[in-house]
């Protein structure tokens, strides 16, 4: 029963393993590529043939069911997604590649922990797990000054400091409920929360370390030093994968404080609109594009929060939808900026220009990924909004929608912008891209997936909502 | 269901089709090489949509208000959300104004577009499924999809094959139009939460309190109001139009600014018929702005092309002005005015690409006394522009007359008000024709300055300008015949939309007869506080 129940971590902890033993040896890039993708495929077919399991293991402190199992495929198939978005591993110092794929691999790892845990000291060791591992990639980059020390510093600050309000919070909340786990702590929360201020504050405290991984107002500090410092690799990563951890556990806990509209309600709405009206605001004006998207994610926390704090099926279905459909075309971006930058340099607007002309396939997922962001349809991102909204709007938040959406009228400027400079400033001195066959074959599918699930929502969309019926 | 539509009894999906063909054929124009087969490719795959939306014309039923042709499919059940197409009388016209007017753009850009042809290709066929979509859409979803993806390729056209300042114009024209419709969006959510459809026939039907009609009715009509463009939301059509290359132009000329009037009469009238005929004065005088600062800034334009911008939002202010005047003459005025302005704004638009190929510049002083060596070209321009000033025996004329009909019948210092953007829009556009046919006043005509275009005219040196060639003459003859036969025979088209205009004015009346009924009592004032209410529900 263990077996079954607890395959996909056993099948990502053998590429952890086999990464490590790799990391003795010395290696190619190609093999050291080769292994992580191989080993990594072979775990998401796994994850993906759990899909349906359910179980209990650990004393109950760790709960396998629809909701985790959904994110272990999302979070498994972004970490395959990075990898091989990575093609040669530009960015990482040569000795330390195969420790990045290790350690982006127990970060992974992490997460999945985290997408299971329903016990407050498991979900921290997970956290801590998936954390850890990326203080130490942050600083992982060939040959760009030291701006990726400072990159470090800050994650590693920023996410102790959060982990340490989470953990006072976790203070609070035992000695309110007078227990750790998430299932008791259901019983007796949205009666405290609705009546005693220390509730709300002691959930709120409990949330940070997540509003960080989310890059959620205000805990979203360190996200434009931390994606402009660390190496493409690893901002490609750090920008999508914890996020969708981050993204489970916030659902996690905002049904353990009920589905009434309470004071903790308001707080979150609060911190969705603050998150994207400055995400966006702050955007406009931004040359690099990594910080840019840093911004521009910032922007998303808040819609995602839009879905997560109406704690009802329809709100938070559309949450888990729209994390997926961050991850996609997030990635999309990232992959164009990944192979818009041979040396794993940053890029810039300037970089982007005459990019139709040297790859129009490039330019193609840029316009596809950047409109998809903006909200346009038919894309996975306007699937997204508009479930988002109507969720929102189901539950009566008509101020929040129109904020939301003026937000979205702001955010098409920039994103508008990308896709300008890509298809209308002229920069004939430039040489032509050649992507080879399999980066090719990466961006069609970028473009696909997008375009498709945009346009046929359903499944993804079910799975979504039996996901979030395991909360109710 | 059978209570709104009839399914197509064709045996085949025609608008199904008619959405498909266009995508598969840039699909397909994604592995094709070569300039010259990419454009009859495109004239190809254009051409038959055309005739595939034939039937459109003959098998149409005119004696029912019912949608027709309807395609429904499952889509998205859990928000009880269906792929549900068809047309009535108000929306076939502008689906075959798209289908006709789309081979004619590939047509004019024809030697125009000189770079990324397969580029060009791709985006004018996907343009013309996003704009078709707009059209048949029955599900306010679809239709929003197909609204806000239009943007895209229309987006594209502007930046990539525009003039000098095609980067301020194109972005311009994306944020002023999303921004417009992001609330459309909001609208559309918020009557689906209210009722759990999506359905627009089923939307139709409701009945809305005034205060939630109210907020529908200003979401729906900014975004519309934008699109259309009406006073004071036009700052973007001038700079979108100058810019745009010339097929470009005619799709937002001809088909882009219907939308605006579509969506208020799909949406506005029917959804929120109490808001409707509270907003009836402020729309009226919104649309009587438009004709006339329309018609002044026209007045005063040297680009042949802002000249006919201005003139475009001048007659989309006839437009909404017999949209909102809520009668049976006002509203067919105002859709026949619609596929008018297609066929004529779209053959000026034509018109001043070709010129705009000889000469290399849209100065009215440039392109002066070109009576003399352009004769077919001349009498093309003269057609076309008496038919634009509503010259009686062309199509505009019947509009216009039936506009002002409908005006003179309600209100009538609304249509005294409206003859004096009638006789406007005499004056600029004689004065357009005069210059170009026949002036040389100021003294620098192309011909004396020839030099400074340089020599890559290839006309065969400055003193000659080629004469329209057998492709120019076809489209305009195409357009022309169009010109004469709605000005002349006006019936089957007003024949086509005679019921289902009847049934929209039946659907406001009965809408409206509830507000009579609060006014009646005095309520008046409740009204507004209930809106205060809402307002207060919201935070």
């Amino acid at each position: 029963m263990l077996n079954t129940v607890f395959m996909p971590e056993l099948a990502l902890m053998l590429t952890v393993l086999v990464l490590f033993f790799m990391t003795l040896g010395k290696f190619r890039t190609g093999a050291i590529q080769a292994a992580s993708l191989l080993l990594t495929a072979a775990t998401l077919v796994v994850t993906f043939a759990s899909l349906n399991t359910q179980g209990n293991m650990f004393f109950d402190a760790y709960q396998i069911d629809a909701l985790s199992q959904l994110f272990k495929v999302v979070i498994v198939l972004g970490l395959f997604l990075v990898f091989a978005l990575g093609r040669g591993m530009r960015g990482v110092e040569g000795k330390l590649q195969c420790e990045f794929n290790m350690f982006i691999a127990i970060s992974a790892l992490g997460l999945m922990f985290l997408s299971s845990s329903v016990e407050l000291i498991t979900i921290l060791l997970s956290l801590e797990i998936s954390s850890y591992a990326l203080y130490v990639v942050i600083p992982f980059r060939r040959g760009q000054g030291r701006i990726h020390v400072e990159a470090g510093i800050k994650y590693v600050l920023f996410g102790a400091a959060s982990t340490g309000i989470t953990l006072y919070g976790m203070s609070y909340v035992f000695g309110l409920a007078h227990t750790t786990y998430l299932k008791e702590m259901a019983e007796r929360m949205p009666a405290l929360v609705a009546t005693q201020p220390l509730a709300v504050i002691a959930m709120i405290f409990v949330m940070t370390a997540f509003f960080y991984k989310l890059a959620l107002f205000p805990m979203h500090f360190w996200t434009p030093d931390v994606y402009e410092g660390a190496s493409n690799e690893t901002t490609s990563f750090v920008a999508t994968v914890p996020k969708v951890g981050a993204v489970i556990l916030l659902l996690r806990l905002v049904s353990v404080a009920g589905v009434d509209i309470t004071q903790f309600t308001w707080v979150l709405a609060t911190v969705a609109v603050l998150s994207m009206t400055l995400g966006n605001l702050t955007a406009l004006v931004q040359f690099d594009l990594k910080r840019l998207l840093a911004y521009s994610s910032i922007a998303h926390a808040g819609y995602i929060m839009l879905g997560i704090l109406t704690a009802d099926k329809v709100g938070m279905s559309s949450a888990v939808f729209y994390i997926i459909a961050y991850m996609l075309m997030n990635l999309g971006c990232f992959y164009v900026i990944y192979n818009l930058a041979p040396e794993g340099q940053n890029v810039t607007f300037d970089d982007l220009k005459g990019l139709s002309r040297r790859s129009p396939l490039l330019a193609m997922t840029l316009l596809v990924s950047a409109f998809s962001m903006a909200g346009v349809p038919p894309t996975i991102g306007f699937m997204g909004k508009f479930m988002l909204f109507t969720g929102a709007l189901d539950k009566g938040f008509y101020a929040l929608v129109i904020i939301a959406v003026i937000n979205a009228a702001v955010a098409a400027y920039y994103y508008l912008k990308m896709v300008r400079v890509a298809y209308c400033v002229p920069d004939d001195e430039k040489e032509k891209i050649v992507l080879p066959v399999s980066a090719a074959l990466m961006a069609t599918f970028f473009i696909v997936v997008i375009l498709v699930v945009g346009a046929m929502p359903e499944t993804v969309l079910s799975a979504a909502q039996n996901a979030v019926a395991t909360l109710m | 269901m059978e209570k709104y539509l009839i399914l197509n009894t064709l045996n085949f999906p025609i608008l199904s089709t008619l959405l498909i063909i266009p995508v598969v054929g840039a699909i397909i124009a994604m592995f094709l090489r070569g300039d010259t087969l990419l454009k009859f490719w495109g004239l190809a795959v254009t051409l038959i949509t055309a005739f595939a939306s034939l039937p459109l014309w003959t098998c149409f039923d005119q004696t029912t208000a019912k949608f027709q042709f309807v395609e429904l499919r499952h889509w998205f059940p859990a928000l009880n959300l269906n792929y549900v197409v068809g047309v009535d009388g108000i929306s076939v016209l502008l689906v075959l104004l798209t289908t006709f007017v789309m081979p004619l753009c590939i047509l004019c850009s024809w030697t125009y577009i000189k770079t990324r042809m397969k580029e060009f290709i791709i985006v004018s066929l996907l343009m013309e499924t996003a704009m078709l979509g707009v059209f048949i859409g029955l599900n306010t979803v679809l239709f929003y999809i197909f609204w806000e993806g239009m943007l895209v390729p229309m987006y594209l056209i502007i930046a990539i094959w525009g003039g000098a300042r095609k980067d301020y114009a194109s972005i311009k024209f994306f944020l002023y139009t999303f921004a417009g419709s992001v609330f459309l969006l909001v609208a559309v959510i918020a009557m689906y939460i209210k009722t759990g459809t999506f359905f627009i026939p089923e939307l139709m039907d409701q009945h809305f309190s005034f205060a939630f009609q109210m907020w529908v009715f200003i979401a729906f009509a900014l975004g519309f109001a934008i699109k259309m463009p009406m006073f004071p939301f036009h700052t973007w059509l001038p700079a979108a139009h100058v810019e745009a290359p010339v097929a470009g132009s005619v799709i937002l000329a001809s088909i882009l600014l219907k939308m605006g009037g579509y969506g208020f009469l799909r949406f506005c009238l029917p959804m929120a018929p109490l808001a409707t005929s509270y907003c009836v004065p402020v729309l009226l005088v919104m649309s009587l702005i438009s004709i006339i600062v329309g018609g002044y800034l026209a007045l005063g334009q040297t680009d042949i092309k802002k000249l006919i911008a201005y003139s475009s939002v001048g007659h989309m202010g006839f437009v909404t002005l017999g949209i909102f005047l809520l009668n049976d003459a006002g509203i067919k005025g105002a859709m026949l005015q619609m596929i008018n302005h297609g066929v004529t704004t779209g053959a000026l638009f034509i018109l001043i690409g070709i010129i705009y190929e000889r000469t290399h510049s849209r100065e009215i002083s440039d392109n002066s006394k070109l009576g003399m060596f352009m004769p077919i070209y001349v009498t093309f321009l003269g057609i076309f522009s008496l038919s634009s000033l509503a010259f009686p025996g062309t199509n505009s004329f019947v509009g216009e007359f039936l506009v002002l009909f409908g005006a003179f019948d309600k209100y009538p210092l609304v249509g005294a008000a409206s003859i004096l953007g009638a006789i406007l829009a005499a004056a600029y556009m004689l004065r357009l024709l005069q210059k170009m046919v026949w002036d040389d006043s100021d003294g620098h005509a192309h011909h004396d300055h020839g030099d400074s275009h340089g020599d890559e005219h290839g006309h065969g040196g400055s003193h000659a300008l080629l004469d329209c060639n057998f492709r120019e003459v076809i489209q305009l003859v195409f357009l022309t015949v169009f010109v004469f036969w709605i000005g002349l025979n006006p019936t089957p088209l007003l024949d086509m939309m005679d019921s289902s205009v009847a049934h929209l004015i039946h659907q406001v009346d009965v809408g409206s007869a509830v507000q009579q009924a609060v006014e009646h009592h005095g309520e008046h004032h409740a009204l507004l506080e209930t809106a205060g209410a809402w307002v207060k529900n919201l935070f």
